[in-house]
């Protein structure tokens, strides 16, 4: 009797060839990873966004990209299809095993990938946060979009200009126990009395982020008080629900609307004329400072203590302030003249 | 999967694959779908060693074990599922709703983590029991039954919680959840991994339990006549994947300190596919738990690798569908070129009738 002893393992093996020639072909040359020491040119940077595939996120990216460009270093961009704490932490892992040279990351929660960010922090890599902080142990440093009194400021300087500088103005915000919002709205009646006397707040009603509740309370102000001159509103989901509401009623080009609000809600209200002008940060340079921030940590240029200072390509020399945070600068306006050139 | 077809390859496979007692002992030990699985990890380790850059890292060692710590547990339940012919689609869920059930013990009611761990698995024992209810005692398909709990408990789970994650766990737990063995960078882990791994080894091969799961894989009929408590031991089997799962649950939600509905989505195509790449057959009756950790290690191996590579996610899921497909058409293949050759061709029993995951005659 003759055996045919290899025929199955052969078939098997077949498969086991053509699943690792297939792993081979995907391998290819990765570039160099850094180190971990830094110092040198050639820094590797990796972008981190809450998620990927978001038009927000892909013009911080481009920024980011921008910026490495400049000073000369390698720039990728990773992360999870879904805005998940747990989604990022097997990216932070790889960074740190790359022993890539910096990591720029928007957190998902400020805790959850904590532990995994100073692992990386461990083995040299430099961490620094953007758009969304974690708490201040687990990086060196955060690119704040804009400080709180920026916020208010541009906002009242927005709505005292649209208005002549005086009349009557409500506000309508997120949830009244929203934390950001109340801040910026004690800060907007600080401003409000010390400088601009002859506008009154005449009331603030609470959309709590919900669209069709935000265009109700716009409807609702709007009958209560009929001399109304402007509506400020610094939440992104109210200033689109009151643009909507006020574009369709007879209010249209009578009442002044302004706040916090992106390019792509608002395009067809600034188009139409509702809203003359609005704010928000510029994510390009948002991600463009972030990058060079990185540069500077990485290269060990600052540590993240008060008062460091570094230069940041065409935005110039900053200064890091309290907790290692990094304010962009005061909000970008956007208006009819400018808002075709973004995208998010 | 075939139904009650008297011999499709995919049978022919099933009866001709173990047991050729005329070949050599080397050849039997050596020569087999646990060996081969084990041989292309080592290949894959090789290559990636070689030609992934940071692949010989201190990190990645320890990565690749916090990774598939729960891949690891689950596979090894799944593998006595499996091997008695049916198969458990809801272990992801039950792993995400025991880490929400953590979640709101834990973080919003503030009871000790021992606790709502404790809760946490009960959760998953009696997931594990409507499953095993259902497919031993009311009869019904193990596809069917654990499709629609797979929908059910991950229903649950995001319902509980709705969109929101809770993340204040214990710092002490989630340190304790990564924690290193000594000086090393080791995974303490690990540890649980070793003594599950163990646990499960005796069970599968050293116990009367044990040889009656591969006997219901084989013939249910006949195991019942040989006096096997099928029921029983479906049960068993359904409850332990129940309770590792949640177990498996715990560990994720302390890992990343994150407790939401989504949690571990999809898991269980990649426990699945770890387990059937190690050589355990589909139609029950036949699989070794050593090939099984072979196939958990090989698809953390692979992850891992090109994540370093940058390679992006949805690449990595294809990989192991592909993997998954080779390894449950590679015995049938295998047997179709062997049964051509052979003469005459071997003689084959009634195929198992009536039973849709079923169809290994002995």
């Amino acid at each position: 009797m003759t055996h045919h002893p290899v025929q199955r393992p052969g078939a098997l093996a077949a498969v086991g060839l053509s699943a690792a020639l297939m792993l081979s072909a995907c391998g290819g040359g990765g570039e160099d990873g850094g180190n971990g020491d830094a110092g040198g040119e050639d820094l590797s940077i990796t972008f981190l966004p809450k998620n990927l595939g978001n038009p927000y996120f892909d013009t911080s990216n481009a920024g980011g990209e921008e910026a490495v460009d400049e000073f000369g270093g390698t720039f990728s961009e990773v992360g999870p299809q879904e805005a998940t704490p747990d989604g990022q932490v097997q990216y932070i892992n790889t960074a740190a095993q790359q022993g890539e040279d910096a990591l720029v990351v928007s957190a998902n929660d400020p805790s959850a990938i904590c532990d995994a960010l100073n692992e990386a922090r461990e083995v040299g890599v430099a961490v620094v946060t953007f758009d969304s902080d974690t708490n201040p142990e687990c990086r060196d440093v955060f690119v704040n979009q804009a400080s709180a009194e920026g916020i208010a400021q541009t906002q009242v300087e927005l709505v005292a200009e649209q208005i002549g500088g005086s009349g009557q103005i409500a506000i309508l915000s997120a949830a009244a126990n929203a934390t950001n919002q109340n801040h910026w709205i004690e800060l907007m009646e600080a401003e409000l009395e010390a400088n601009y006397p002859e506008i009154e707040l005449v009331d603030i009603v609470y959309g709590d982020d919900d669209d069709q509740r935000s265009f109700d309370q716009t409807a609702a102000l709007l009958q209560t008080h009929s001399d109304l001159d402007a509506i400020v509103s610094p939440t992104t989901v109210g200033i689109a629900a009151a643009a909507r509401y006020i574009s369709d009623s007879a209010y249209a080009g009578e009442v002044a609307l302004t706040g916090l609000g992106t390019p792509n809600q608002m395009r067809e209200y600034v188009e139409d004329g509702t809203v003359e002008a609005f704010a928000l940060w510029n994510p390009e340079d948002l991600g463009y400072l972030a990058a060079w921030a990185a540069h500077a940590v990485a290269t060990g240029q600052i540590e993240g203590e008060e008062g460091d200072t570094f230069e940041a390509g065409r935005l110039g020399e900053y200064t890091v302030g309290a907790e290692g945070e990094i304010i962009l600068d005061d909000p970008f306006v956007f208006d009819a003249e400018n808002i075709d050139d973004f995208d998010f | 999967m075939s139904s009650t077809a008297q011999q499709t390859p995919l049978q022919a496979a099933a009866s001709a694959a173990p047991r050729s007692h005329h070949r050599p002992w080397w050849f039997r030990t050596f020569v087999t779908a646990e060996f081969l699985i084990i041989a292309l990890l080592a290949l894959v380790w090789m290559w990636a060693t070689v030609s992934v850059d940071n692949f010989d890292g201190p990190l990645t060692v320890r990565y690749l074990i916090l990774d598939i710590a729960p891949l690891m547990m689950i596979a090894l339940p799944m593998t006595l599922v499996i091997i008695t012919g049916q198969i458990d689609l809801s272990v992801a869920s039950i792993m995400g709703l025991s880490s929400v059930v953590m979640g709101i013990l834990h973080v919003q009611l503030g009871m000790p983590v021992p606790a709502a761990a404790a809760l946490a698995l009960l959760v998953g024992l009696t997931c594990g029991a409507v499953n095993g209810f259902l497919v031993a005692y009311v009869r019904l398909p193990s596809l069917a039954v654990t499709i629609g709990t797979m929908a059910l408990f991950r229903g649950i789970a995001v319902g509980l919680l709705g969109t929101t994650a809770l993340t204040d766990f214990d710092p002490d737990w989630t340190s304790l959840a990564q924690s290193s063995l000594g000086e090393t960078r080791i995974p303490a882990i690990s540890l649980v991994l070793v003594a599950m791994i163990a646990v499960f080894a005796v069970l599968m091969h050293a116990t009367p339990f044990g040889r009656g799961l591969y006997d219901i894989g084989h013939n249910e009929q006949a195991a019942r006549f040989s006096g096997v408590n099928v029921a029983r031991c479906q049960l068993t089997t359904f409850l332990l994947t129940g309770v590792v799962s949640a177990a498996a649950g715990i560990f994720y939600a302390l890992r990343y300190g994150n407790s939401r509905g989504d949690n571990a989505m999809g898991l269980e195509l990649e426990v699945i596919a770890a387990v059937l790449l190690g050589g355990v057959l589909i139609f029950g009756g036949r699989g070794a738990l050593h090939g099984v950790i072979a196939g958990v290690l090989l698809i953390g191996v692979i992850s891992s690798a090109l994540r370093l590579e940058g390679v992006t996610v949805n690449l990595i899921s294809i990989i192991i569908g592909v993997l998954l497909i080779a390894s449950v058409i590679a015995p049938s293949v295998a047997a179709g070129i062997r049964n051509r050759r052979r003469r005459p061709p071997p003689p084959t029993t009634d195929a198992a009738e009536g039973d849709p995951m079923k169809g290994t005659p002995q």
